[in-house]
């Protein structure tokens, strides 16, 4: 039998203007996923998701069961939070979370592993079509399913398109353009078929035919097993994407699988799209067909002083510390901690800070990688404009962010920027582009909302 | 435990430097360096060292005891800026003009706007420029190339100059009915001074020393495009207005003008489109900008060369053009996502 040939060399598809190819730095792609140990406290903050905190149904004292309900999403933009394990509350506190912010969270001091009696340990005998659309968006709110790449965005708003607005494509994002995170990638691997079954269920809760997984094409072995999965089912394919910083960016994603362009200021819905991470779809799998609420997750604990770089399966609320722990412990040189990956993930103050449901991985960064050099006059190298991938012009953005002139960044579209860092990662003269650059858009952003308020 | 450094993100870089670029560009300027002391000796390279010196001297001073800054000579950009203006000027220019050209290109090109990436023109340009004005009899004095024979120097036009001057002798020879020759077109002009394309190429005529020698520009143009220190876009932009403009006026009338090949590899026109027209500082951020800087320049030189009293306008063309290049970047905004 001729095997039909993958799309491997053929021109693979991206998006088309800017971004950049940092070292990928994969370290612990081989490394399969395995179950982290319970810790003995968790710490769950109450936000974990864009939009109101959730407000806690349990107080000091209580015994709560894994995935009880301990937050009820408070708002249309606001997620369930579910306690990830058995034991007692000790607390509901204000604890910093990777954001640099104290939250309020709930502390659980772990006892056993007792689970809600609603969570099923095997799936459902049903098949995706056995539900109904209402069913999967009810059971994912339930679950507080948020979007799992790291903007954290209530999965049930996403998948409810504003009126006169009609999904037609489903995007799975399994690009992970960051370097060095895998999570991912182990999951596309060690769970193709429950994937492919959320895939299923998201497709019927959107109405939509048509489902692409799109994959960057340095995890072949993940791109030739979605492929199989995704022959036997009708709509649904594998793209393979070129290794290109941001290719999971939404709207950079959206560009390179369907040609369209999501326009300034608009939701991906506008062109009909709609995209999930695949982390978030395996979520939506265990919520439908397990009952289960989103109370645990892959992280991808690496960095080059790391001894054993790996993917761990955790409770939401561990402290990082236990990661790094099961990594192999914190190395000696260990300058910085980041919350996520290189490009896009927040440095953290302290290891305790627990793991929440935008928590992709944690990354140990040595001394000598940690520190940025003095940075120098622009030299109108225009490096910056180049790599933008949303056709910006960061060394006038920052400028203009120095300067202060609001009204001006917002002509020349600060709001566009998707801090994906390209500019910065680029800079020869090594500017904080996108330090300034993100000041500047929280200024625009809050003179847009203050003359919204005005004109209401 | 918290001893950890905190920043934002992006937290890895490139790699890439200022230095990196700089001293990218001066392994490209390799390459016409050897070529120009292959054809003129040790004064390719007393001319290239003093004016590297000079430029490097004049800018710590005015770093550090006119500006109080901390002095940056060593980023590379004063260096290039010194070899660039000695590649902009005859073998046989006194030493103390070099000097004073490195005090204008770095003094008023450069500090006065506040140093590296906030001048308006190129430096080694403003410098050039500056001496072709104020000693017009030895930047316009031009050893044939010699190599390190020692004979005493032979001294005779650039090839621009050359037929500027016999297509100018026409005109006077015309008016005043002495026709002892006859109007001599282009062709015969070059034929009778044995300028050829080979010649030409590789950088056996008269000239500056850096400007002869269109094959080692080139490879250092190559190098640049390889390390990815600039785009193709001006270069390629200036030569095809080149070719395209002096193609036209050469099909038109081949007597009056040359063809595009002469005027591509003659004058300053491959060193100024490689290494002066695509300085950073002085040129435009965008693809659509660049293009028309190029363009701007490929006509303002060919204007200036074929109809301007000046041989040469390849400096002039980038003066110009580095002026316009603020607007340039207000008007060219890179494209939309």
């Amino acid at each position: 039998m001729i095997k039909k040939p993958l799309k491997y060399n053929t021109v693979l598809k991206t998006f088309k203007i800017g971004g950049v190819h940092p070292p990928e730095n994969k370290l612990s792609a081989q490394a399969p996923i395995s179950v982290l140990p319970l810790p003995e406290q968790v710490i769950i903050p109450l936000s974990q998701h864009i939009g109101a905190p959730a407000i806690p149904t349990v107080k000091k004292g209580d015994r709560v069961k894994a995935g009880q309900l301990i937050g009820q999403a408070a708002g249309f933009i606001s997620a369930n939070i579910h306690s990830s394990v058995s034991g007692t509350v000790v607390g509901i506190d204000s604890v910093t979370d990777a954001s640099g912010y104290a939250r309020p969270s709930v502390i659980i001091k772990v006892e056993g592993d007792e689970w809600e009696d609603t969570v099923l340990e095997k799936a459902e005998a049903k098949k995706p079509g056995d539900y109904s659309k209402e069913e999967i968006i009810k059971a994912i709110a339930a679950a507080g399913i948020v979007g799992m790449g790291g903007a954290t965005f209530p999965t049930q708003v996403k998948l409810s398109p504003p009126p006169g607005n009609k999904a037609e494509t489903l995007i799975v994002n399994g690009v992970e353009c960051e370097p060095y995170l895998t999570a991912d990638h182990r999951l596309m691997l060690e769970h193709g078929e429950e994937l492919m079954t959320g895939v299923q269920l998201i497709m019927r809760a959107l109405d939509v035919r048509r489902a692409v997984v799109g994959i960057e094409n340095n995890k072949r072995d993940a791109i030739e097993l979605l492929t199989r999965l995704a022959a036997q089912i009708p709509g649904v394919e594998v793209c393979p994407l070129k290794v290109r910083y941001p290719q999971g960016g939404e709207k950079q994603l959206i560009k390179a699988v369907t040609g369209k362009s999501v326009p300034s200021g608009g939701l991906p819905i506008a062109v009909g799209a709609v995209v999930q991470n695949v982390g978030t779809v395996y979520a939506v799998y265990e919520a439908v067909m397990k009952h289960k609420p989103l109370v645990e997750r892959v992280v991808t604990v690496t960095g080059k002083a790391v001894k054993n770089p790996g993917n761990y399966l955790c409770r939401i609320g561990t402290p990082i510390s236990k990661l790094i722990e099961a990594a192999g412990g914190m190395p000696e040189d260990t300058g910085k901690v980041i919350s996520g990956g290189p490009m896009m993930g927040k440095a953290v103050m302290s290891t305790e800070i627990a793991v929440t449901k935008g928590t992709s991985g944690v990354l140990l960064m040595r001394e000598n990688e940690s520190r940025r050099p003095a940075y120098r006059n622009c030299i109108r190298c225009a490096k910056c404009v180049s790599a933008c991938p949303m056709g910006l012009e960061p060394f006038r953005l920052m400028l203009l962010s120095e300067q202060g002139l609001t009204e001006t960044l917002e002509q020349e579209r600060v709001m566009d920027c998707i801090e994906c860092g390209s500019c910065s990662f680029t800079c020869p003269a090594h500017r904080p582009l996108l330090d300034l650059i993100r000041l500047g858009k929280n200024r625009t952003g809050q003179m847009i909302r203050a003359r919204k308020a005005k004109n209401q | 435990m918290s001893n950890l450094t905190m920043s934002l993100s992006p937290h890895i870089h490139n790699g890439d430097s200022v230095e990196k670029n700089m001293y990218g560009v001066l392994i490209a300027l390799i390459p016409a360096f050897i070529c120009s002391v292959i054809f003129f000796g040790w004064g390719a390279i007393i001319v290239t060292a003093v004016s590297v010196a000079a430029c490097l001297i004049f800018e710590y001073l005015i770093q550090k005891y006119l500006l109080r800054q901390n002095p940056t000579i060593w980023d590379g950009s004063a260096i290039i800026t010194g070899v660039l203006l000695a590649f902009n000027l005859p073998v046989s220019i006194p030493l103390w003009i070099v000097a004073i050209g490195a005090l204008v290109a770095i003094g008023v090109g450069k500090m006065s706007f506040g140093g590296l990436g906030n001048n308006i023109f190129n430096p080694a340009l403003v410098g050039r420029v500056f001496l072709l004005i104020s000693f017009p009899v030895q930047m316009t004095t031009w050893p044939t190339p010699q190599g390190f024979a020692t004979t005493d120097a032979v001294t005779g036009a650039t090839p621009l100059a050359i037929v500027k001057a016999a297509l100018a002798s026409n005109g006077t020879e015309a008016a005043s009915g002495a026709t002892a020759q006859g109007p001599q077109s282009v062709s015969e002009i070059l034929a009778a001074h044995g300028i050829t394309v080979p010649d030409m190429l590789y950088g056996n005529m008269g000239g500056s020393l850096g400007e002869v020698a269109a094959i080692a520009l080139l490879i250092g143009f190559a190098y640049m495009l390889l390390r990815k220190i600039i785009t193709w876009h001006i270069p390629v932009a200036i030569f095809a207005t080149v070719i395209v403009f002096t193609g036209i006026l050469h099909l038109a009338n081949p007597e009056q003008f040359a063809g595009p090949l002469f005027h591509l590899f003659t004058g300053g026109l491959m060193l100024g489109a490689i290494f002066m027209a695509t300085d950073y500082v002085t040129s435009p951020m965008t693809h659509k900008g660049m293009w028309i800087y190029g363009i701007g320049i490929g006509v303002l030189t060919v204007l200036i060369r074929v109809f301007g009293s000046y041989p040469e306008g390849m400096s002039f063309a980038i003066l110009i053009m580095n002026g316009l290049t603020p607007l340039i970047n207000r008007c060219c905004k890179p494209q939309k996502f």
